[in-house]
């Protein structure tokens, strides 16, 4: 399913304890060491690398391939993909066997083929969405800058 | 969770404002603090690096003011909000966002006195050139485009002469030359109209006045859409390495948020311009009757408007098209003006609108008085035009007052 609305990603990010990021990079100008950070030292996810080129971000091991993680550590909740578009098919091939449940295409990561694989491989998709800004959205960091979280509640946050 | 879209007058008393998480405080407290503890030496770096989220000194960012500009930002259809320590302050942070030296700014010639100055004279001395058009020539607005156009500034509703800009038309004209439309919607606020859905990019407020509608706060804000592609080449300053940031390229690490992000991070922080949490908070209460106040402005506005048209010491009214500023000519002229106001006893003689109060000003010797006699023929600011920003009394004795202020306009033996 893909998740389209506020709520449907807000309910993803609740169901997710590990993540494993595609692509992510040492680099601290890249976007993808940004998300990877933020990932690791802002929230309780358990966040692992998947790069061959690298052997560890920050002290956290990198894998080179998702294989090698579910087979060391079992399948990760959630993938977060950082790669270039003709390459987000076989992402995807390797997402449904490495049994993780969702896979997230980062902004400008908009390839039809590799969504729809990835629905019918059963995965919960988003799309087009950065990981960091959501996760931010709702635990409420996002409006520490200004910036429209789009929620309205009179609850208070438990 | 829900995905409800609320609406308007919800918004305006909701958004931005949750209960605040650790006290359960409904209302928005005022954080009145200059610097923030970081948790770890860690997360402080994070927070330096842009990659967390969180306050670090209130000349950047804090929890009071962060909830104005997402009220706002919720309120005007945008992506987010900057709040800064004037309409003028938010003026320039934008224009400072965009261009540098060498760069130009194409801008409506009929828009607010001050906003003629700021740019004619004081960007103009950092280098950044303004061409003044007349905006409703579209073919002038093309026209006035260059390779080195940064941004188009008109106002929705022009200050003082109550000119309407065809927004959509606009942002097509500057999106068609890789520009972004910067709408000062000051007079209409998003209630009357919202600029961004018409393809409007940025967004600037003097929430001095309808915003906070009391007269009591100076305040300016700057909302951004997400919409614009900053990254089309012509925005060396959000596409290319920055030096004022660890080299960061603000549209590659940010996407959407790059413009935002460089103008808080960056402008916002060296600039000093910030928000106090006192007046975000004014401010704030301000905004949860915005939508009542607006109806009930307008509707008196047209109700004085149809009362001055039929007065003989009237030369002419032009009756507002949206919101509730007008002005109108006295057929004695200069001095009918001058004889009028001294006579007001509820209206307010103040260089100000948007206020609860009624307010009243002849803005040839007052707001626009810095200007030569040309440039107010071509802000359509005429010497005898008095201006009123009508506010929330009871209509009977605002025209009670009206009434008695143009029979003494007309000097004793003379006859309207």
């Amino acid at each position: 399913m893909i998740a389209r609305t506020p709520a449907q990603r807000r309910a993803l990010l609740d169901r997710v304890r590990s993540i494993a990021v595609v692509g992510a990079s040492a680099n601290p100008l890249r976007p993808s060491y940004t998300v990877f950070s933020y990932l690791r030292t802002q929230t309780a996810f358990e966040i692992t690398p998947i790069n061959p080129a690298i052997a560890a971000i920050d002290g956290v091991a990198a894998y080179p391939s998702l294989a090698a993680y579910a087979r060391e550590r079992g399948a990760p909740d959630l993938v977060v993909v950082f790669r270039r578009i003709a390459e987000l098919p076989a992402v995807v091939a390797e997402t449904v066997a490495s049994g993780a449940k969702a896979i997230w295409f980062q902004y400008g990561l908009v390839d039809a083929g590799a969504i729809a694989a990835a629905e019918a491989g059963g995965l919960d998709v988003v799309v087009d969405r950065c990981v960091k800004v959501e996760h931010a959205r709702f635990s409420g960091a996002l409006a520490t800058g200004g910036l429209n979280s789009g929620l309205i509640t009179s609850r208070r946050r438990a | 969770m829900h995905d409800r879209q609320f609406g308007f007058a919800t918004r305006a008393i909701h958004a931005g404002t949750p209960p605040e998480a650790v006290t359960g405080s409904r209302a928005v407290p005022i954080f009145q603090t200059a610097a923030y503890v970081f948790t770890s030496t860690e997360q402080a770096a994070e927070l330096f690096a842009l990659r967390g989220y969180g306050h670090i000194y209130s000349r950047i960012s804090n929890p009071t003011v962060a909830a104005f500009e997402e009220r706002m930002a919720s309120l005007e259809g945008g992506l987010g909000a900057i709040a800064f320590s004037s309409g003028l302050a938010a003026q320039l942070c934008a224009v400072l966002a965009l261009a540098q030296a060498g760069d130009h700014l194409v801008c409506a010639q009929n828009v607010y006195g001050g906003t003629v100055t700021q740019l004619a004279v004081t960007v103009k001395r950092m280098g950044i050139e303004t061409t003044f058009v007349p905006i409703g020539e579209l073919e002038a607005v093309r026209a006035a485009m260059r390779a080195n156009t940064r941004l188009l500034l008109v106002e929705t509703i022009a200050n003082p002469s109550g000119e309407i800009a065809d927004i959509a038309a606009l942002a097509q004209v500057a999106h068609a030359a890789g520009v972004p439309l910067a709408v000062d919607n000051t007079f209409a606020t998003p209630y009357l109209f919202a600029p961004i859905a018409s393809g409007a990019d940025l967004v600037l407020h003097s929430a001095t006045k309808f915003i906070g509608g009391h007269g009591t706060t100076i305040g300016g804000v700057l909302v951004e859409s997400g919409g614009f592609p900053w990254d089309n080449g012509r925005f060396a300053l959000l596409s290319q390495p920055s030096p004022g940031y660890h080299q960061k390229v603000f549209t590659e690490t940010f996407a959407e948020y790059a413009f935002l992000m460089r103008a808080r991070a960056e402008v916002l922080r060296d600039v000093g311009a910030q928000m106090a949490p006192m007046d975000a908070w004014l401010l704030l209460q301000g905004l949860e009757t915005l939508a009542i106040r607006m109806d009930r402005h307008v509707a008196s506005a047209k109700a004085i408007a149809a009362f001055l048209e039929a007065r003989a010491e009237v030369a002419w009214v032009k009756a507002p098209q949206l919101g509730s500023i007008l002005t109108f000519g006295l057929r004695g002229g200069r001095e009918a003006g001058r004889r009028f106001i001294d006579a007001l006893e509820l209206w307010s003689h103040v260089a100000n609108v948007g206020d609860a109060k009624s307010l009243v000003i002849h803005p040839a010797s007052t707001t626009h008085s810095q200007l030569s006699d040309e440039e107010l023929a071509k802000g359509g600011v005429p010497p005898e035009l008095v201006r009123l920003s009508v506010g929330l009394e009871d209509l009977d004795d605002l025209t009670w007052d009206l009434g008695n202020a143009l029979r003494a306009s007309v000097p004793a033996g003379a006859s309207a």
